[in-house]
Parts: structure tokens; C-alpha cells; sequence
């Protein structure tokens, strides 16, 4: 698919065999360009109200071409910098040590389940699908995290509920057992090498592809967490990733105009570029995702196509 | 003896299975065993988890007795299944088109490019989502109210109290956020379509209409059987991020926007009635189990390979 998709063939002047009309190839066109133009639009409309000024939002409200330029939304934003660079720094945390533990846990436990000889092998493959049929609910959850491992705003409450993906692991164990020969395996054996050193030297080598697309979609899930931020993290100067303080600014903004005395403390309404703030604030938020998103969407795509699950 | 033995010659594995196992069993098996605190009115004098759990006194099916008494019960059940069941059709339909039609394009770079574009919003967090919708939906500044509207010379809608507008709205955001990923699975197999089936086609006169209807679609159907069935298997699980953030927790829009999940959510952690949400969540569960089930033993009857288990 990759190739198909890389190279941007030039357009044929006499219209090749088996293609769509021209009137059906306008009509794809204009489809799709009235439906990406949807997609985009929002969050163009996000950045533009980000730079635009407040009395002109005020005024007018969103507009998608600002009328004044105006960066007094970023300046307020930073006058609070610590706090965004707090919250990058533990959304970072969350993401890059989630992201390598997930890997590592998932890799070590697809491995046994791999390997056919391995008599216990179809209890263990049953104990990760069947979380994929059942689960607890909420509330359990909820009490096992908090008042059995006691991790009420512990920056591990944002990692350890993702770590292991029953869906993962599985398709992880079938990518093991069908590219990986036995042959490779046994001779290895046979050399004398221990099951951990055909794991790190001859499988997990050959395995990159299925490793390099499960660490995205880790990465993406733990960038993109703010539930577990929602259940488990309860004091405001603990551990706010940067989807949950993007979270808190939309509710305690409304909670300031709501809330005339706190609008005060502050110097007044007229003073407070509250709309302007809260779009500065997404699109902070958002910034990173969009800079990586070139790269992640090569090797998404790629590893979508990576091996089906089957239990 | 063969236990000696057999951990003689596969303890590396346990020992490689363990973190795994342990996650599991902490993330997933012992909230398993916690389902029965549903049957218990839960209280908490001690410290200790186990020892609260032993005092509290076992009440039956009261919790349920008593969220079934509530209207609550039925609406988040309805919400539930009409939006998922709507999501589904809605996942499966408009991928598979978008995958034919961006397929059929001959500008394979203007391919790509609407393909990044659509795939985009999928990894957009419900938090940046809900920022997006906030922007155009918004009462006083949102883009429909201030320039979309007065265009077509409508009043503005204040749009998160307008309860009728959401079974809309909703549908549609999911739609624009998921779309992507559905298409570029669909756009995969039929990249992976082997061409001669067209070719020969071709040579037998086949316009490009036959060739969807009787090449490209039961090809695709076994992969479109997968995804919808992994899809019925959930219909019981609401996506809280959708329902929680995107009506910004409109009181008024709970009618149509309160779902089991976000039920559950608001019921244990805002309002600390462990009982009512511990039940909700059981019955979520349970009938999700046997959702699953029914859904692939269907499934196995019509076509044993697409079965998930």
C-alpha cells in the first residue's frame, strides 16, 4: 500500500483504461474537498480566535479572519508559564515512560503465548482476551486504584491503567508466531542461547514493525489521556497533564464568569481575555500533536495493516 | 515431578509472563471480583479496603432494585444503544464509500492529501474536540451563531440547551473524529485487491459500478464483518469522551447525552453513591458479556473465519 500511496503519479494526459469518468473523478473531488475543508476548518478557526483580539471577539465573536492581530492571549498564558511548562513536562513523563514499559510488557508477555511448545500457553492467551470481554466497571476499578494501591494523585494513576492492552498484546503474539520461523528459534536453541537472549536478539530484531505501531498508538493514548487525569488526580497544583489543564481551562473559565468575586481578584472582567485565553490555551495543547502528526501518520497507516487479531 | 519440570524448562516464560500477569490481575481481574460490592451497601470505617468491604452489609438486589425504580435507568439504556447502533452504520457505510471513492481518484497526491486531513481529527484527544465545538457552537461567540446563521437570516440557537439538536450534533462529531481510521483500514484491503479481478472485469465490459458491487464489496466484506462485530460487541459501552466532553455536561442535553458510562461516572464520583453506580456498571457489564457472545456466535453461523473467537 505504501508505495501506491508514496509515489504521486502524474496525471496521465489521455484518461487511462478502467479509470472514472471525468464527471465521476470532479465529483470525488468535490466531495472530498467540502469534507476535508469540515475537518480543518475548526481548528483553523481555533487558531485564528487565538490571535485575535478580545474586545474584537467580544464584539463580534469568533471571526475566522481576525480583524486587529493580537498576541495579548499567548502573553497571558505565559504570564503563568510554569504552569504549562509543568504540565508538558508530566504529560511527557506519562507518555515516555508509559509508552517504553507498555512495549516492554507486552513484547515479554506475547512471547511465551507465541511459541506453540509452550503447554501453558492457551490458559495465559485466555487470561488477556477474556479482559477484552469483561470487565469490573468503573467503581472496583476506581477502589482497587485508590484504596488498595492508595495512588490518588500519584503520576503512576496515569500510567499503570494503560499499560497492558489485551488487544495489543494479541496482535503482538500473532505477528510473533507467524513472521518469526520455528527453524530461527530451534537452531538458536540448539547453539545454546537462553529463552531471554532469543527474545532481545533474534525476536524482538525481527519484530519492529509490530513494535514501532503498537508504541504510536501507546504514545498517542497516553498523550492524549485526560480521564485518567479526571478520576485519579484531585489536587490543582498535582500532576495536570496538558490535556487536563486544557481540560480545566474551559471549565474554570466558566467557572470565573460565573463567579463575579473571583473575576475581581483578578481586576475585572474587562481585563481578562478570557476567550482569546482559552483558545491560546488549545492551541498550545494541540501544537505538538499536529508538529508530529506528518511522522505518526506515515507509521499509523503502516501499522494498521500490521497482522489481524484473532483469538 | 512434573512441575519441577516444567518449570525447570519454562521459567523463563513465567518470569517474562509475570509484569504482564500482575497488571492484569491488579487492572482487570480483582475489579472483576469487585463486582459483588454491587450487592453490598458499601460502607467505609476503616482504612483498610478488605476490612470496609467485610463489614459492609449485603443488601441483595437492592442497588438494582433501586436503579431500575429511576428513570434514569431506561434513558441511559436508550441513549446507549441508539447512538452505538447508529455509530455503527454509520462507521461502516461512510468509510467504505470514502475508501472506494479516494481510491478511485486519479490525482493519487491529491489522494494522500485528503487522506491526512480525514485521518486527523482521529487523533485529536475529546478535550481538543470539545474545544472545536465549543468554537463553532458557542451561544454568543461560536462561529454557526455569529456567521453561519445570520448568512441564512436565522435567530441564533443557544446550542448547548437545545435538547433536539444533539442527537444530531453527537453522530456527527463521531462520525468527522472516526471516519478517518475506518477509511484508511477499508482503503488498506482494497489497496490489497488483487488488480486482475479488475482487469478481467474490464475485458468483460464490467463499468466501474459492477466492479464495486461485485468485486470490491465482497472482498471488503470480511473485514467490514470484523470491524461491525467488534463494534455490536461494544454496543454497551458508550464513548465517555464523546458524551462527557463535547456537551461541555449540559445538564439540560442529559436526556439525550447522559449515557451509561458518563451515568456511571457522575453518579460514583460527583455525587459518591457507590451503590446505584456500582450497579449500573455490573448491568453494563454483564449485558455487554452476552452482547459479545450473541454477536460472534452470529457471526460464526455466517462465516467461521471472520468469528473473533
Amino acid at each position: 500500500m505504501e508505495a501506491s500511496m508514496t509515489t504521486p503519479t502524474e496525471k496521465a494526459p489521455s484518461r487511462p483504461v478502467n479509470s472514472v469518468s471525468p464527471v465521476g473523478d470532479w465529483s470525488i473531488k468535490i466531495i472530498f474537498g467540502l469534507y476535508s475543508l469540515m475537518c480543518i476548518f475548526p481548528l483553523a478557526l481555533l487558531v485564528m480566535v487565538s490571535f485575535s483580539s478580545e474586545s474584537d471577539v467580544i464584539r463580534e465573536g469568533y471571526k475566522f479572519i481576525p480583524k486587529h492581530f493580537d498576541l495579548s492571549a499567548y502573553k497571558f498564558v505565559f504570564e503563568d508559564w510554569h504552569n504549562v511548562l509543568k504540565s508538558y513536562g508530566v504529560s511527557i513523563f506519562v507518555t515516555v515512560v508509559g509508552t517504553l514499559l507498555s512495549l516492554v510488557i507486552m513484547a515479554l508477555y506475547a512471547y511465551p503465548i507465541s511459541r506453540p511448545d509452550f503447554p501453558q500457553r492457551k490458559f495465559f492467551t485466555f487470561f488477556v482476551f477474556f479482559t477484552m470481554l469483561f470487565n469490573g466497571g468503573l467503581v472496583p476499578w476506581y477502589l482497587v486504584y485508590v484504596k488498595m494501591l492508595h495512588l490518588k494523585d500519584n503520576i503512576w494513576a496515569l500510567i499503570l491503567p494503560l499499560l497492558v492492552s489485551a488487544f495489543f498484546v494479541l496482535i503482538i503474539r500473532t505477528f510473533f508466531a507467524t513472521t518469526i520461523p520455528g527453524a530461527v528459534i530451534e537452531s538458536a536453541k540448539i547453539d545454546g542461547a537462553g529463552e531471554m537472549r532469543i527474545f532481545f536478539k533474534i525476536v524482538l530484531p525481527l519484530s519492529l514493525p509490530v513494535l514501532a505501531s503498537t508504541a504510536l498508538f501507546s504514545t498517542l493514548n497516553y498523550w492524549n489521556d485526560w480521564f485518567l487525569s479526571l478520576v485519579f488526580i484531585q489536587k490543582s497544583d498535582g500532576y495536570i497533564s496538558v490535556q487536563y489543564l486544557m481540560y480545566k481551562t474551559l471549565t474554570n473559565i466558566q467557572f470565573l464568569m460565573t463567579h463575579t468575586e473571583a473575576m475581581n481578584v483578578i481586576g475585572g472582567a474587562t481585563k481578562f481575555p478570557n476567550e482569546t485565553v482559552r483558545m491560546a490555551m488549545a492551541v498550545i495543547g494541540i501544537g505538538p500533536i499536529i508538529f508530529a502528526y506528518p511522522f505518526f501518520q506515515k507509521y499509523f497507516v503502516k501499522g494498521l495493516t500490521v497482522g489481524a487479531v484473532k483469538g | 515431578m512434573a512441575l519441577t519440570r516444567n518449570l525447570r524448562k519454562y521459567g523463563m516464560f513465567y518470569l517474562m509472563l509475570l509484569p504482564g500477569f500482575l497488571i492484569l490481575l491488579v487492572n482487570n481481574y480483582i475489579p472483576m471480583l469487585g463486582v459483588v460490592i454491587a450487592f453490598k451497601n458499601m460502607t467505609y470505617p476503616h482504612a483498610n479496603i478488605i476490612m470496609n468491604f467485610i463489614d459492609s452489609k449485603w443488601v441483595g438486589f437492592e442497588n438494582f432494585k433501586y436503579l431500575f425504580k429511576t428513570s434514569d435507568a431506561w434513558i441511559i439504556t436508550r441513549n446507549t444503544l441508539l447512538y452505538n447502533s447508529l455509530f455503527i452504520v454509520l462507521n461502516l457505510v461512510i468509510p467504505v464509500a470514502f475508501a472506494i471513492m479516494l481510491n478511485e481518484l486519479r490525482s493519487k497526491f491529491l489522494a494522500r492529501f485528503h487522506q491526512s486531513i480525514i485521518f486527523l481529527p482521529y487523533i485529536l484527544s475529546w478535550v481538543v474536540v470539545s474545544y472545536l465545538v465549543y468554537g463553532l457552537l458557542h451561544d454568543k461567540n461560536g462561529f454557526v451563531n455569529t456567521t453561519v446563521l445570520p448568512f441564512f437570516g436565522v435567530d441564533p440557537v443557544q446550542w448547548y440547551f437545545k435538547i433536539h439538536a444533539w442527537p444530531y450534533i453527537l453522530p456527527i462529531v463521531n462520525t468527522i473524529k472516526n471516519v478517518g481510521y475506518y477509511m484508511v483500514l477499508y482503503m488498506a484491503a482494497i489497496i490489497g485487491i488483487d488488480d486482475e479481478y479488475y482487469e478481467a472485469a474490464t475485458i468483460d465490459g464490467a463499468g466501474k459500478w459492477q466492479q464495486i458491487m461485485k468485486i470490491t464489496l465482497p472482498l471488503l466484506m470480511p473485514i467490514m464483518i470484523i470491524m461491525t462485530l467488534l463494534q455490536i460487541g461494544r454496543i454497551f459501552y458508550a464513548d465517555f469522551g464523546l458524551f462527557y466532553q463535547v456537551p461541555k455536561e449540559s445538564g439540560v442535553l442529559f436526556p439525550v447525552t447522559n449515557v451509561i458510562d458518563t451515568y456511571v461516572y457522575r453518579t460514583f464520583l460527583a455525587m459518591g453513591d457507590s451503590g446505584l453506580s456500582s450497579a449500573a456498571g455490573l448491568y453494563q457489564s454483564t449485558v455487554g458479556f452476552v452482547l459479545v457472545f450473541l454477536a460472534n456466535w452470529f457471526v460464526r453461523r455466517i462465516d467461521k473465519d471472520s468469528a473473533l473467537f
